[in-house]
């Protein structure tokens, strides 16, 4: 942590984290508790008085079917995408690994989406399933589909879930392939003079070996489809028709900035917070484990 | 490369070339509508090959007046916001991740774990959990609509300190002490061995954060009403909206075309850098 030899105490190293610690306490402490503050009062109609109610805006959104669906929708959301996309990752990664010649090409080709911004993948998606102009409502149209995401919640939801994971193929291909090559060769060349053809190799050498990055890419995708995906959702459907698609920092965003519930949008922030909060220690325990592996 | 088999080496290619194939046609199918005139966009189906009205797009899409009916900054001007945003954020991230983890690495001061745990902190509030109270401390500042706005309250970073932090203290202790048989302070030391030696992690940060700096949305969509200020991902939304009413899907799939270049090519290009960012800061 600190080095064998160091430098003595004196002012400078207090001037060294004063910017950062004052943009933290400022931008990050503050406002954080500020919403942990506000989440435990509630205010008039008019916004004249405010009342401190303990923890009646938590129980109060406890009691609220939409805030529980949106919980559950938003969970239903993070695994649709997450598995979308790792699935999707774990087959390229796969080839790309048996391949020989090309092998930097294809990764070139497949690792761009990464620097698309969320809001303009959803923008491309929602140009290709335009219900009127769309390529793939046309196409679908031939095989009896009536596509319209703006009516039907179902097919925004899979709209979302298809942008969502799009964006996220380029990185899980990339932790995954790296975590194929580093697989000692003579492992898989041992399975393979013991007779163990390409498939079995990987489902029984390649897939239990890269299982600590599957874990840790589970954690990085639940955290990207929780709050990262809000550019996506808001150019894609801004969390409609009916609320089918609003997912829990999108009701955060809305309740406050568009509803003006303080109380209540504060309540939801401590409530994310806390589940970031549980996801990052999720995260820094397992990179602990991995170095020992 | 563990047996020879020709069929499967076949598969291999097909497969990839199909992945590919899906994760590149939203932006195909983008590049051909911004290759079109307005009208032909108006008629289902929407073409798959580019047309020839790709330069006519370029132009009045960058320099004319964008989306007509629309009250929007025009695009070069908000392509420059985004990329001041952008730059403001990576190295402004880069600059005080880099004094403050020279600070706990290098220097023995009363608090140095406190100011640690601290700065750990900032990784468990990202913005979207605090964005009410954020954006009323930039208002109370007076930063709405500025550049200083967009981009200071997002400079904290504890993913860059500590990457620094795990660079510094893979320098040899000995650097340190010959440095100071030599005469140099702190600040000579840092400038001459401590940033020499990791700039190509500096370099490697400096690709991931430009594109999480171009590419950030829901805070310049909160702190920015002045349309001089729009950046240009946030345009998209906008577009979107007017879209509606009067579809000049040519001319917003070439903002949008636009928006994106700039950060894949960064991508694109410094692909080895990007690659190494990525798994340096896990995130």
């Amino acid at each position: 942590m600190l080095k064998r030899v160091h430098f003595p105490s004196s002012l400078l190293p207090y001037l060294l984290v004063a910017p950062q610690i004052a943009i933290t306490l400022v931008f990050f402490i503050w406002p954080a508790s500020q919403a942990v503050y506000q989440s435990f009062l509630i205010e008039d109609a008019f916004g004249l008085s405010t009342e401190f109610v303990w923890f009646e805006n938590f129980e109060l959104l406890f009691e609220d079917d939409i805030y529980l669906a949106t919980f559950g929708r938003t969970i239903f959301f993070s695994a649709a995408v997450a598995i979308l996309s790792m699935s999707m990752a774990l087959i390229l990664a796969g080839f790309a690994d048996r391949v020989v010649r090309g092998a930097t090409a294809y990764r070139t080709l497949l690792i761009w989406p990464y620097a698309v911004a969320p809001v303009l993948a959803g923008a491309l998606w929602v140009f290709m399933f335009n219900p009127t102009l769309g390529i793939f409502p046309y196409i679908l149209d031939f095989v009896g589909v009536d596509w319209n995401h703006y009516l039907n919640g179902n097919q925004a939801m899979a709209l979302v879930v298809f942008a969502s994971a799009w964006k996220q193929i380029a990185y899980n291909f990339l932790f995954y392939l790296a975590a194929m090559q580093s697989i000692p060769r003579s492992v898989i060349e041992a399975a393979a003079i013991d007779g163990a053809g390409p498939i079995r190799r990987f489902k029984d050498f390649i897939f239990p070996l890269v299982s600590p990055t599957t874990f840790f890419l589970l954690v990085i995708n639940a955290v990207y489809a929780f709050f990262e995906t809000f550019g996506i959702i808001h150019a894609v459907t801004q969390g409609g028709p009916a609320n089918s698609t609003t997912i829990l920092v999108y009701k955060v965003f809305n309740d406050g900035f568009v509803g003006l519930d303080l109380g209540g949008s504060a309540a939801q922030s401590v409530i994310l917070m806390v589940l970031v909060i549980a996801m990052t220690v999720v995260q820094f325990r397992f990179v602990e484990r991995r170095v020992q592996y | 490369m563990v047996e020879n088999r020709p069929i499967l080496n076949i598969v291999s290619h097909i497969v990839l070339i199909l992945g590919i194939a899906i994760v590149a046609l939203p932006i195909w199918i983008t590049f051909v509508a911004a290759t079109h005139d307005a009208v032909r966009m108006t008629q289902a189906p929407i073409p798959l090959l580019p047309g020839s009205h790709f330069w006519e797009n370029f132009q009045q899409t960058l320099w004319g007046s964008g989306l007509s009916g629309t009250e929007i900054a025009p695009v070069w001007r908000m392509l420059l916001n985004s990329l001041a945003m952008a730059m403001m954020i990576s190295l402004g991230k880069i600059a005080i991740s880099l004094i403050s983890a020279f600070a706990i690495v290098y220097f023995k001061f009363p608090f140095r774990m406190g100011f640690f745990w601290l700065i750990f902190i900032t990784l468990m509030l990202p913005v979207e959990v605090r964005i009410l109270p954020t954006f009323e401390v930039v208002a109370d500042l007076g930063m709405l609509n500025s550049y200083w706005g967009l981009s200071v309250p997002l400079i904290a970073s504890a993913t860059a300190t500590f990457m620094f932090r795990q660079v510094f203290l893979t320098i040899p202790d000995e650097m340190l002490e010959s440095a100071r048989i030599d005469g140099a302070g702190p600040m000579r030391f840092f400038w001459d061995i401590v940033i020499p030696l990791s700039r190509t992690n500096i370099a490697a940060l400096f690709v991931i954060l430009f594109i999480y700096g171009w590419n950030q949305y829901l805070w310049p969509l909160l702190i920015t009403t002045d349309t001089d200020m729009t950046t240009i991902v946030m345009s998209i939304k906008q577009m979107l909206e007017a879209a509606e009413q009067s579809p000049q899907w040519n001319i917003i799939m070439m903002t949008a075309l636009l928006a994106m270049i700039p950060p894949v090519f960064v991508v694109v290009a410094m692909q080895k850098l990007f690659v190494q960012g990525l798994t340096e800061t896990d995130k």
